[in-house]
């Protein structure tokens, strides 16, 4: 929908815009650039934009110390963990409720979206104890079932909005020429689907990787995430600002390019299917 | 349509997620419910390890009736939390929509690069909270070294120590930084499903674009609007990490649920704080209904 403007009206949205724009991003840019400063430089008064040295010694520094690689890896299993596992259980559920629906169908997915409503700090304590009780504090495993149960209504959710969409003639059609359901569903309904999957993949992967309350709770030292990692910076110690904004970028770099690819999802995603 | 068959298979398709769910429903919250109406503080020796106990209802554990539930509202940091939780949550609500709506209207406008603006406009919602937090308490707010201060004293004024001084204003500000993406690109995809044509013909009529915003672009944008601000308000009142990281619940930032959190797991007055658990779950509860309501209603269509 391309309307016409003048140049001059033209100019000033885009300076206007561009002007935003920046200073919303800034901080996350003040973040990156103080990560190359030296820790002398990244305090400096007044406030040193881009004539710096810049080092990547606050890179190494922040590996070395922190043994950032396995909070690396403890983000990966967990967030990827949940969401595969999340994805695997939801697939079929989805499915069903877009093929076959029944009567009891939109009361099920609303029931699913109520649990997604629960405060997590009303369950606290119960999944605590209940963490304690069978030997899982602190561990990877237990945060993978806890984040997929946490992200299971908004998966099932977006699955089966996408899911929807399918044309339901193909099916018959194929129903018609005897095709079994396995057929149906290995020949007609997975090419379909794949890409649906996908972005409900990356979405979750990305509010899992930044889920900050069970991760905080749960964990202390053997599965402790990037989140917590970060928080462990918020110590008098952690008044580096170059290290400790070496150590920000690197959280949350992959996830602001995986981020920047599922901006549509996320809408979807997020609002439950009512805005698209 | 579907045959027999094919039904009872649904059945069985959709039986992992259900049964989970209910499970992760129904487990902690009885839990939760039963601490409440208990005495238990494990740290002054009530303790409950037995496995039996786990089905009788924790017989070790004294029972005090709605005790709990007194003693959670008439405490003296009740009242103060909750209308923390209310400035923040309709804080960052004002903002976020407001602003959201403005950013909305202004990228859907004719200008270069409007994919580059969208992309930095978004960066933050991206932003795992406890980074946001870290880098918003130390590099911008901090009262020495943080950018405002080198700021205030360029102008020659006397640099703000944020989170002690404007606590509440600094975490609704930083909050708002991170929601502000959610709401913009929700109210514009809204925005972009708007027809243009009506747009233009009431800018033939010559309605200025006040009133043009006024009776077509707010009209079209209410639903999403009334969607961005339930489900913010589902995250918000909930919002942990953020106050975790920067005053850790002091300076009058202590939120119902970070109230909830400290009596839980710092004192460790699980009957006392599961009480609040149930208040706090009861509050969500009301808002959910409500987007329950019009996410349901979309179903229908």
């Amino acid at each position: 929908m391309a309307r016409a403007v003048t140049p001059q009206r033209k100019i000033a949205n885009t300076a206007i815009a561009w002007a935003i724009g920046f200073l919303i991003f800034f901080p996350i840019l003040w973040t990156i650039l103080t990560s190359f400063k030296t820790e002398a430089q990244a305090i400096a008064s007044p406030p040193i934009f881009l004539n710096f040295d810049w080092t990547l010694e606050n890179y190494a520094i922040v590996q070395e110390r922190s043994d950032y690689m396995r909070f690396l890896w403890n983000s990966v299993i967990i967030a990827g963990g949940s969401t595969v596992l999340g994805i695997i259980i939801a697939v079929p559920a989805a499915w069903s409720m877009a093929f076959v629906p029944s009567k009891r169908t939109k009361d099920i997915l609303l029931w699913m979206l109520s649990t997604k409503m629960l405060p997590a700090v009303g369950v606290l304590y119960p999944i605590y104890l209940l963490c304690i009780q069978l030997g899982v504090l602190d561990n990877r495993a237990a945060l993978v079932v806890i984040l997929m149960l946490i992200n299971l209504p908004i998966i099932v959710w977006m699955l089966y909005t996408y899911f929807r969409e399918i044309p339901v003639d193909i099916l018959e059609a194929a129903r018609m020429d005897g095709a079994s359901l396995k057929e149906e569903l290995l020949y007609i309904l997975t090419p379909m689907a794949v890409p649906g999957i996908a972005s409900t993949l990356l979405l979750n992967f990305i509010l899992a990787w930044n889920e900050a309350f069970w991760t905080l709770n749960l964990t202390a030292v053997d599965a402790a995430p990037l989140t917590a990692f970060i928080a462990s910076y918020s110590s008098p110690e952690g008044l580096f600002f170059a290290k400790l904004s070496a150590a920000s970028t690197m959280a949350i770099a992959p996830i602001l390019i995986l981020g920047w690819f599922s901006q549509k999802q996320l809408v979807r995603g997020l609002t439950f299917g009512a805005v698209k | 349509m579907a045959t027999k068959a094919s039904r009872s298979a649904a059945r069985l398709m959709m039986a992992p997620a259900v049964i989970l769910l209910l499970g992760w429903m129904l487990v902690p919250l009885t839990l939760t419910l039963i601490f409440s109406f208990k005495k238990f503080l494990p740290l002054r020796g009530d303790s409950i390890d037995s496995g039996w106990d786990w089905f009788t209802f924790f017989p070790s554990l004294e029972w005090v009736g709605f005790d709990n539930y007194a003693r959670f509202l008439s405490s003296s940091a009740f009242w103060p939390s909750v209308i923390t939780t209310l400035v923040i949550v309709g804080g960052v609500l004002l903002i976020t929509v407001v602003f959201g709506i403005l950013l909305a209207i202004l990228l859907d406008q004719p200008m270069w690069g409007q994919g580059v603006v969208r992309i930095l406009v978004i960066a933050p919602f991206f932003v795992m909270p406890t980074v946001s937090a870290l880098v918003w308490k130390n590099m911008f707010m901090d009262p020495v070294n943080g950018l405002f201060a080198h700021l205030w004293r360029f102008f020659g004024a006397e640099p703000v120590s944020w989170l002690s001084e404007a606590s509440l204003q600094s975490i609704v500000m930083i909050v708002s930084w991170q929601w502000l993406p959610f709401a913009t690109l929700i109210l514009l995809t809204a925005i972009q499903s708007l027809d243009g044509e009506q747009l233009e013909a009431a800018e033939m009529d010559g309605a200025p674009p006040l009133k043009r915003f006024w009776f077509i672009t707010l009209p079209h944008l209410s639903r999403a609007i009334t969607i961005v601000v339930l489900i913010q308000t589902i995250f918000l009142l909930s919002i942990f990490a953020e106050i975790f990281v920067t005053t850790g619940g002091a300076f009058g930032t202590r939120t119902l649920t970070y109230l909830i959190f400290q009596r839980v797991l710092e004192s460790q007055n699980v009957g006392l704080g599961s009480a609040g658990g149930v208040y706090a779950i009861i509050l969500a509860n009301i808002v959910a209904i409500f987007l329950m309501r019009i996410v349901g209603k979309n179903l229908d269509r």
